[in-house]
């Protein structure tokens, strides 16, 4: 059992009516995302950083597409492989990196970790460390948003190992039958730690899981930044309309191991290999490129923003201080303020 | 004052904090159409209508995942399961999502849900029965209260709404005073006595952490929760006549749990009798016969004793049920075993 092979799955890029602004803020935020895994990558390899991590390496472009197509106030949440979906929601890179050096500067104060990552002031809901569980979690965000009356949508990413979770079915059944404001996203890196596709689910094109649930779906090519940007933008539009959720599948490569170091050795080199020349980056650097769209300067000059933006993050969150023995305290419970003065 | 049952104690209070404040909803099986399996919420959906009041599909995880997102995002849902029973279905969205988010988010995250569950062993076998108290005090970031009357079930509910962490509230099925629709009349129990109670009808609080001493006495303290409670006051009250003096304690809360009145009361006393319809292993009974035999432990003069139910599933016969559940008979038995101990 293998992997897809890279061309039952690209696409074209599709760039001539898209935005000088816009294509240089989806090179941002992949070029954020990819720098700062290696970043981390490096950290720990050094002995640096404590904890672990996983790593999306050669999936930016979904994070990096789906949310480019969202207002500022609405909701994602993210999954243990979720550096990504917090860079391009603009969560900053030094709280970001201040905690996953466990600090107090940390974005969660130190208490979450890599896969635990959010920010509530960005919409950031929260990386789940359970596979599957933000999935009814961001379909309540978008309950909350018609039962306050708001515009806002709710963007739920999980990976190809989600679906096989009855959350997954239970919260899509309940979203299409109330036309809730959420759009999934399946970022089918091909692989749930060790398992492909072929052997853990019953069809393989993911995005049909939606038709028991009435709930139209797509598959894109996952490496194609402006592919998934623009069925993205469809997708929310959509659910913003009041029409209803969307079940996108994104179909990427998982370059890295499962977590950290984890080797991989249960899939063949040469089917890394091959998927590493379509690295959604290079690809756009590519198209952009070719088009004329930015220019090698434009480019050059957005990647050396980021390098040092990752610097200073590090300084950042080296200068920050530890998370103290016993900071946990003041988080297990919240100030009840209005109930008799309780607990 | 006027008196009201337990399920209308707890829907006025949701009523009430409903008409307060908008951005409390209701989400549950069967709490709309049907005005909940127990009436809890009759009438509910007619007065606030489907946006407020969300009967669900079967599917407890997906249900109490959508609670928590929506908690996340400015609401305040109260879930009702309709056995605690079904609870075990969302074990994950409960003890992995609801109980560890503020802490994984450096307190960003406030999950003010209110979880509902009717708990108690009424004749329908192994999992519609269980009492699950000890599953969710010992998961830290959840509170746990049991209120055994109607007024503290109205004031308890009140304060869970107000909250702004994940509030469990377990209910006895016994002690509702309601009957199930199409159920006939309401489930009741004659080894105890009239379960109405008086209560206010303006919104009032009781603070989570405050037991509440229902009965004074000198001889024997006895701490007891739910149904266990009343079937502890009919037997303090039959021992009064024969000169017995006790103590009945009903912590309210469990989590937190008030160990200063349990613990002053015991200091007063001298003997503890702990009781729970849950199994002991692992359980309630067991934790607060801990608390008093290592924080009270001079002041004892006889062991803790506990009267729990047995270690199994709950058998459906009858017979067997009433055997594996504390009844006033056993309390007594295992009262006076502890008032004769020296």
């Amino acid at each position: 059992m293998n992997a897809r092979k890279p061309e039952d799955v690209i696409t074209p890029f599709e760039i001539s009516e898209l935005k000088k602004p816009l294509l240089k803020k989806l090179f941002l935020r992949m070029v954020r995302a990819r720098e700062f895994e290696e970043k981390l990558y490096y950290l720990f390899l050094t002995t640096q950083m404590p904890g672990t991590m996983h790593q999306a390496t050669g999936q930016e472009a979904v994070a990096v597409g789906v949310v480019s197509a969202l207002n500022a106030d609405d909701y994602v949440t993210s999954t243990h492989r979720g550096h990504g979906h917090c860079i391009a929601k603009d969560v900053p890179l030094d709280l970001m990196m201040a905690e996953m050096f466990a600090k107090r500067n940390g974005v969660c104060k130190g208490m979450g970790g890599s896969m635990h990552l959010c920010d509530f002031s960005r919409g950031m809901l929260g990386a789940f460390g359970i596979v599957g569980a933000g999935i009814p979690i961001a379909t309540g965000a978008a309950l909350s948003s018609v039962v306050r009356d708001t515009e806002q949508v709710a963007v739920c990413f999980f990976g190809d190992g989600a679906i096989n979770e009855g959350v997954f079915h239970e919260a899509l059944n309940m979203a299409s039958l109330w036309k809730l404001p959420v759009v999934y996203v399946i970022e089918n890196n091909q692989y749930a730690l060790s398992m492909p596709n072929e052997l853990v689910s019953a069809v393989t094109n993911l995005s049909s899981r939606g038709c028991g649930y009435n709930i139209p779906g797509e598959t894109v090519d996952g490496n194609n930044v402006t592919a998934v940007y623009r069925a993205a933008k469809k997708a929310v539009d959509r659910a913003r309309d009041g029409k209803g959720p969307f079940l996108l599948e994104c179909i990427t490569y998982r370059v890295r191991g499962h977590a950290r170091f984890e080797p991989a050795n249960y899939r063949k080199k040469d089917e890394v290999e091959e998927w590493k020349k379509y690295d959604p980056i290079l690809r756009f650097k590519d198209a952009v490129l070719n088009k004329g769209k930015l220019s090698e300067k434009e480019l050059k000059e957005i990647e050396d923003q980021v390098k040092e933006e990752i610097e200073k993050a590090v300084e950042f969150a080296k200068a920050g201080e530890d998370v103290g023995a016993e900071d946990y305290l003041q988080f297990i419970y919240g100030k009840q303020a209005n109930a008799g003065g309780a607990a | 004052m006027r008196k009201l049952s337990l399920a209308e104690a707890v829907r006025e209070a949701m009523i009430q904090e409903m008409d307060a404040d908008k951005n409390v909803i209701l989400i549950g099986e069967d709490v709309g159409r049907f005005n909940g399996a127990f009436h809890v919420s009759h009438g509910m959906l007619d007065k606030f209508g489907p946006k407020r009041v969300w009967d669900t599909p079967i599917s407890e995880a997906g249900f109490m995942g959508i609670g928590i997102g929506a908690a996340l995002t400015g609401l305040r849902p109260v879930i009702e399961f309709q056995y605690a029973d079904f609870m075990f279905c969302a074990m994950d969205q409960i003890v992995n999502e609801a109980a560890k988010l503020r802490l994984m988010s450096g307190g960003q995250a406030s999950v003010p849900v209110v979880m509902r569950a009717p708990q108690g062993a009424t004749g329908r076998a192994a999992q519609h029965s269980q009492s699950v108290e000890a599953y969710f005090m010992h998961t830290p970031g959840l509170y746990v209260a049991m209120p055994a009357t109607a007024y503290d079930a109205k004031g308890l509910m009140i304060s869970a709404m107000r909250m702004n962490d994940p509030v469990l509230i377990l209910e006895h099925k016994l002690l509702y005073g309601a009957a199930s629709p199409g159920g006939g009349k309401a489930l009741s129990d004659n080894s105890i006595g009239e379960i109405g109670s008086e209560v206010p009808e303006e919104p009032y609080t009781i603070p989570f952490g405050k037991a509440d001493i229902k009965r004074t006495g000198e001889d024997v303290t006895i701490v007891a929760t739910l149904i266990m409670l009343h079937r502890a006051m009919a037997v303090a009250e039959d021992l009064g006549k024969e000169g017995i003096s006790c103590e009945v304690i009903d912590p309210r809360t469990i989590v937190p749990l008030d160990e200063e009145t349990i613990l002053n009361s015991v200091r007063k006393t001298n003997r503890a009798v702990v009781i729970s319809e849950d199994v002991n292993r692992g359980g309630v009974c067991s934790e607060i016969t801990s608390i008093i035999s290592t924080k009270a432990f001079d002041f004892l003069d006889a062991p803790v004793a506990q009267v729990c139910a047995d270690n199994t599933p709950i058998p459906f016969g009858p017979a067997s049920e009433k055997h594996v559940i504390p009844q006033v008979s056993d309390i007594r038995e295992v009262v006076y075993r502890v008032l004769k101990d020296q």
